[in-house]
């Protein structure tokens, strides 16, 4: 077996050399242009962030203080804390810098600089969203597979139904349920995971690390539940896509066993589609979690956000605003940093 | 994809064609019926299509006919018939809410909110995506420029957090969470529409309705648009099931109108009642439920129009 492959790529090798070449040649002009669209980008959502929250009907001060009555000084001195009282193009230049600065504001609710609030939250928010990726990408790639090799099929057609219920249904109202039937517990079933938080006491070492372990399980499981159809409906469409290839006819003419064809031919150049939609998907956790986090208190940007939006406290939701957007942009931007290495015939 | 509509975009205004032989009207009017005829035939192939179909048809007949079933009173707190928190008995099937209101009433007069939400929020979306992308593929140049970069810019953002970012800032109605939706989910109809756009205007019989005379409205209106009106259609189906999640989801975060019922409210409801702690799960399930039937019914309808409009996407082989 191993010795046809080989003369294959031999016989392939001179003629793929040349694009290569040229593709490694344009590549430094490709980054550059990704770079510039996603910096513009992330210019375009410091703009919107800024002028989002000044299409507030009314006076922003008297959002602020959330129509408690305040004396005029008090009026003024807001203004001023605030920069309301210069024209608007420089509180724009003003807001601008700072940000860039990484000042992203002082939050009304907690007095404290929002970008504090933000990278303490970030951690526990990464910690949730990484666990949670790495399970469903691997589970809707693993189910995607298998539903495409044998499509049609009882299994396809009960793995395809139950992805798109699941896909359908709300992520927090799962979550509810979770907390019902594990948490609380439901008659026959006792209480086997925390209903909330990231952590009960203070253990130290291995305990405080299995302590979170168990926290974090109902969360994962919801996002998991609630975002692994979506890998495994792509995942299936682009091996379909790849299943009527002659390639394919020819790697099982060659006589190789079924399975290998598989996994040798069909999955890795079905797999490139997706590897889009797993750096989209990621950018798009980080977004995704406000009502998972909400659900089970996890003490990530999602509940952050979910407290800010509460109250409203403006800066705060703008600065999640920012970093949820930014999240997603930097995600894509890799993703398109990565695909041409990945596959040589795009980015030239 | 096939050159007749199947959707009516003109109403038949004309006059009636004469006995004998059958005017112009009346022969698009056959046309377009076969057309129907003929899409029906594969749509009824599709079994979950025909499910989703189904299911359709029987929550919209069950929203529509709420004032007679339930009435209109059945959302009032001060004349609630029953006890706070009621389990389910034979007087109320699924218990009451903590004012004492009965809950499946509940459940059937928020499902008008929740459907009419999510269709007029779809409606706006794809009406956005489908302007957007007809003469971004039409007026090349600068236009199409900055229109695809907008696109472009609005497909990155985080709908979510863009959509609960408008509910926040605008005043609590209905009519926000609609815009919300629809103008944070139009860039993937205006994408899809723009390169439907692009591949029909390449054909010949646009050229010659241009050397025919015809304007830029004509060629737009007569000849893209009935080509772009299927896969409008398939995105419509499709954006109508997320925009009810979505608009569950503004809902439960607190965003919604507090004045009227809607699914998602309920859940907000539900938590707030503190349902979760006390395990009443007749409470929350039932909302649930309902959220996540009709946004698989409309998913399933979407998926079954496009595999009957593009053989190739293949969705459902």
């Amino acid at each position: 077996m191993s010795s046809s492959t080989g003369s294959a790529v031999e016989k392939r090798a001179p003629a793929a050399a040349a694009p290569r070449e040229r593709a490694r040649s344009a590549y430094p002009r490709y980054v550059a242009g990704k770079l510039a669209g996603a910096a513009v980008s992330l210019f375009a959502v410091l703009v919107t962030s800024f002028f989002l929250f000044r299409l507030i009907p009314g006076d922003p001060v008297k959002f602020m203080t959330g129509g408690r009555p305040v004396s005029a000084e008090q009026l003024a001195v807001y203004k001023e804390e605030f920069g309301l009282d210069l024209p608007l193009w420089e509180q724009f230049t003003d807001y601008c810098v700072k940000a860039l600065s990484g000042d992203l504001g002082t939050s009304y609710q907690f007095h404290a600089p929002v970008v504090d609030k933000i990278t303490e939250a970030l951690p526990n928010t990464l910690l949730l969203t990484g666990t949670a990726f790495v399970l469903y990408t691997a589970l809707g790639a693993f189910l995607g597979t298998r539903s495409a090799w044998r499509h049609g099929g009882l299994g396809d057609r009960l793995n395809t139904g139950l992805a798109l219920t699941l896909y359908s249904i709300p992520s927090f109202w799962l979550g509810l349920l979770l907390i019902i039937v594990l948490s609380v517990g439901v008659d026959p079933i006792p209480g086997l995971f925390p209903t909330g938080g990231m952590e009960s006491g203070r253990e130290e070492g291995l305990a405080h690390v299995l302590d979170v372990a168990h926290h974090l399980v109902l969360p994962v499981v919801t996002l998991v539940a609630v975002e692994y159809g979506q890998t495994l409906l792509v995942t299936r469409s682009a091996l379909l896509d790849e299943m009527g290839s002659d390639y394919l006819t020819t790697a099982r003419a060659k006589g190789l066993r079924d399975d290998l064809v598989r996994r040798r031919h069909a999955v890795p150049n079905a797999l490139l589609p997706t590897v889009t939609l797993v750096f989209v998907n990621l950018g798009r956790t980080v977004a995704g979690v406000i009502l998972v986090e909400t659900v089970f208190s996890w003490p990530g940007l999602g509940g952050l956000f979910y407290q800010a939006l509460s109250v409203p406290d403006l800066p705060l939701v703008q600065g999640l605003f920012f970093v949820f957007a930014a999240a997603v942009i930097l995600m894509n931007t890799l993703a398109d940093l990565l695909y041409p290495m990945l596959d040589p015939r795009v980015g030239r | 994809m096939s050159t007749e509509t199947t959707e009516t975009t003109e109403s038949t205004s004309g006059p009636p064609a004469k006995s004998g032989a059958p005017g112009p009207r009346a022969l698009a009017r056959r046309r377009r019926r076969a057309s129907v005829a003929r899409f029906w035939k594969e749509y009824r192939k599709h079994r979950a299509g025909v499910v989703g179909l189904a299911t359709l048809v029987l929550f919209v007949l069950v929203a529509l006919t709420a004032p007679l079933t339930v009435g209109s009173d059945v959302d009032s707190v001060t004349d609630a018939p029953g006890q706070p928190l009621e389990s389910p008995s034979g007087r109320f099937p699924l218990g009451t809410d903590q004012f004492g209101r009965s809950l499946l009433g509940l459940l059937i007069w928020g499902s008008r909110v929740s459907l009419l939400v999510g269709l007029l929020a779809a409606v706006l979306s794809v009406l956005i995506g489908a302007l957007i992308g007809i003469t971004a593929g039409h007026f090349r140049g600068w236009y199409a420029t900055v229109m695809m970069r907008i696109t472009d810019w609005f497909l990155v953002m985080p709908t979510l957090v863009l959509a609960i970012v408008l509910a926040t800032v605008l005043s609590r109605s209905l009519g926000t969470i609609v815009l919300a939706i629809g103008v944070t989910t139009w860039p993937t109809t205006a994408r899809l529409v723009r390169a439907q756009t692009l591949a029909v205007e390449s054909r010949p019989y646009i050229e010659r309705a241009r050397a025919l005379g015809g304007g830029h409205w004509h060629i737009m209106s007569r000849h893209v648009l009935p080509n772009v009106m299927p896969l409008i259609l398939a995105q419509t189906t499709l954006i109508i099931s997320s925009a009810i999640l979505a608009e569950a989801t503004l809902a439960f975060l607190g965003l919604g109108d507090p004045a009227v019922v809607s699914w998602g409210g309920l859940l907000q409801d539900a938590r707030e009642a503190g349902s979760v702690s006390s395990g009443d799960w007749w409470y929350l399930v039932p909302p649930g439920i309902g959220i996540a039937v009709v946004a698989l019914a409309f998913t399933l309808c979407g998926r079954a129009v496009e595999a009957v409009l593009n053989p190739r996407l293949g969705v459902s082989r």
